[in-house]
């Protein structure tokens, strides 16, 4: 046997840290937050016109439940059906393996320039870096994807990539990329500019590639949303298309299909339906559909009781523009490729040390839960992460002295009120000062409430009945 | 083992005990007002909806797109079309149609959204590369919900198949909305009420 290599330890990803950078512009996280509550309440009035709408996640819910109860025989199903229809099915295990698929189909091709709509998937797999490191051009053709592109960066959400990004500095960004004049910010006109820009990319290119957002198993087809007509126009130009997608992006029938799409559009940006739901099927004449069905860790996720329905999730981002945290620190604190809520319960379960702190960059207030379309629990299943997180010991040492103290007292009656009245008392005398010192992390931007003059159990004791009776009733 | 082999292995050990399938409803829709609901819904979504005759289109069209130079058409009865879909090899030659008029299937009351088969577009690319695109579709056509939509259609019967819901759109900047981003500029829908 050989020996075990060292192990190399992973940065671990610092949520309150990178949210503390994004505050400290507090006029920036003010426009931030009101982005995306505005399409939050888009979200409401669109939910709030379907009168079915509860009926419709509960549905939802439900046949994502079945899907993944009989996962197996519906990836098996839909493989033999994709196949009989001229695609060719792929399997990939991990993100390597992934990328390897696509750089092999492209290289059978000689392809030297690659279209590709927006998939998240590739996003996790690190696809693009890959591929260009084998010299191959890759140009993201979604307007928000490719401003990122530009910019160097990655994606801040699942559905507005550049929500983080503002009109001045996409302006200079395409000055300096793409020729706009300078100083010229009005988004119609930087639109414009990109769709220029673009086009010539989709008429140059040699092959797509395109996420998808619905398989299914019966028909063995699938189905790509989009707003632009990216996907679309990449796809219908080049003699290669590849799609590929998370195994839990299968369901059994296309009449599901009108469940999740009449839920989609209207959890994501509060639209009725997104511009374009494209069907595929069968290659068109003279070209090669392939499709790659990816791991990368789902099936071990689907084994995880308390968390599998996370893999019902159908990426609308609703969770993440209604959550507080989200909103004020912005897509790039949580590190990871799919942030907020549901990244949250996503991404600790790939590496719980490296993601330790995402179940806490929450409050627990459980709008997340209560706007997503297939009602995956997460504010439950946050808190059951940090409950692994503790179980595991990678609770920081302060968090563990503090609970380890309230622990005694809460278990210790007398203690517990000897340590009230004590509180009590020091927060109506100490200096501001005092309390509000260096080591109270948590007052740092909060306030603490006015003390109560009594706890409940004294007020009780000169409230009680016999009492209350004889001063005769005070409500 | 293949990676297949070891996927579908993983699954099945990890899935859960067996939940049913739920059957899956048309919900209630209402009798009428069909037409309403349509073409206010393709009001959300930006397009334009003319309820009209099948021989005034072409002079419609004429009013709407005066400087449209190559336009095809899969509506041959009801718009000539400048140029033969058919007759083109390779959908990058495409690239200069100002405008496309093809035939939608079935229209989505509650969303606008009106299907397209491939058979209906000559070239797939088409539909998304023209500068503009009119629909034209039969009021009796329409149905409430998508739920209504996918029980009239066969989704695998073609090779492709879209719902279109209005012109091509983005807000990915400051999430302004913007008509127009890589697909059709514009989508009018002639509806023949006849
Ligand atoms: S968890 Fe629910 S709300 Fe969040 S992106 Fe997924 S489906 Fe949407």
């Amino acid at each position: 046997m050989s020996t075990p290599l060292p192990e190399i330890p992973l940065p671990v990803i610092d949520h309150a840290a990178a949210a503390a950078r994004f505050v400290a512009d507090e006029a920036r996280t003010n426009w931030h937050d009101a982005s995306l509550w505005q399409v939050r309440q888009k979200r409401d009035r669109a939910a709030q016109a379907v009168p079915e709408w509860e009926a419709l996640r509960d549905l939802a819910s439900k046949i994502k439940a079945h899907t993944l109860s009989r996962l197996d025989e519906y990836l098996a199903q839909f493989e033999e059906q994709a196949t009989a229809n001229g695609i060719q099915v792929h399997w990939a295990k991990d993100a390597a393996e992934h990328n390897q698929i696509v750089h092999a189909i492209l290289a059978r091709h000689g392809v030297q320039r690659l279209v590709k709509s927006k998939s998240m998937l590739t996003e996790e797999c690190g696809l693009n870096p890959y591929l260009e490191a084998q010299g191959i051009e890759v140009v993201d053709t979604d307007l928000g994807e490719r401003i990122v592109q530009l910019a160097g960066e990655g994606p801040s959400h699942i559905v507005m990539p550049a929500i983080h990004v503002k009109k001045e500095e996409i302006g200079a960004l395409f000055h300096e990329k793409i020729g706009t004049p300078a100083g010229e910010a009005d988004p119609g006109r930087l639109t414009e500019a990109a769709r220029q820009h673009l086009r010539a990319h989709f008429l140059s290119a040699d092959a797509a590639l395109t996420g998808v957002n619905f398989a299914i198993a019966e028909t063995g087809g699938f189905v790509v949303c989009t707003n632009e007509g990216n996907a679309d126009l990449g796809v219908h130009l080049t003699p290669v298309h590849i799609a590929s997608m998370g195994i839990e992006k299968i369901i059994p029938a296309a009449e599901h299909l009108g469940v999740f799409l009449r839920l989609l559009a209207r959890s994501a940006t509060g639209q009725d339906l997104t511009v374009y739901t494209s069907h595929f099927h069968r290659p068109r004449q003279g070209q090669e559909l392939h499709v790659v069905l990816v791991d990368n860790g789902r099936s071990a996720h689907l084994g995880r009781a308390d968390f599998r329905d996370a893999l019902k999730c159908i990426r609308c981002g609703a969770c993440i523009n209604t959550c507080p945290i989200y909103r004020r620190s912005g897509g790039h604190s949580y590190g990871s490729t799919v942030p907020g809520p549901i990244g949250s319960i996503l991404t600790p379960g790939i590496d719980l040390k490296k993601y330790q702190h995402l179940p806490f960059a929450s409050t627990l207030c459980g709008s997340c839960g209560d706007v997503c379309p297939v009602k995956i629990d997460i504010p439950g299943q946050l808190y059951r992460w940090r409950q692994l997180v503790t179980e595991e010991g990678h609770a920081g040492r302060s968090k563990r002295r503090v609970m380890a103290v309230a622990g005694q007292i809460f278990r210790n009656p007398r203690l517990f009120r000897w340590a009230g009245k004590l509180g009590r008392r020091l927060l109506r005398w100490l200096p501001q000062r005092a309390v509000y010192h260096q080591r109270n992390v948590w007052g740092r931007a909060r306030d603490l409430p006015e003390p109560p003059r009594q706890s409940f159990l004294e007020w009780y004791a000169a409230h009680r009945s016999d009492n209350a009776n004889k001063k005769g009733h005070d409500q | 083992m293949s990676s297949r082999d070891a996927i579908l292995q993983a699954v099945r050990q990890n899935r859960p005990d067996p939940v049913p399938r739920p059957p899956t409803p048309l919900f209630a829709s209402p009798d009428e007002g069909l037409t309403t609901a349509f073409v206010e819904a393709q009001k959300r979504a930006g397009g334009t909806v003319v309820s009209t005759t099948a021989d005034a289109i072409a002079t419609l069209l004429d009013a709407r797109f005066p400087d449209a130079r190559v336009i095809a058409s899969t509506a041959g009865d009801i718009v000539a079309g400048s140029m033969d879909l058919h007759a083109v090899a390779d959908p990058h030659e495409l690239a200069d149609l100002d405008l496309l008029v093809c035939r939608g299937v079935v229209g989505v009351a509650e969303n606008g959204a009106i299907w397209i088969p491939k058979a209906h577009l000559g070239h797939r690319a088409a539909l998304f590369i023209a500068q503009h695109l009119a629909i034209v579709l039969d009021a009796n056509a329409l149905v409430w919900n998508l739920h209504d939509a996918y029980a009239r259609i066969d989704v695998a019967e073609d090779s492709f198949g879209v719902f279109v819901a209005g012109p091509s759109k983005t807000a990915d900047i400051e999430q302004s909305l913007v008509i127009g981003a890589h697909g059709p500029r514009s989508l009018t829908v002639f509806l023949l009420t006849e």
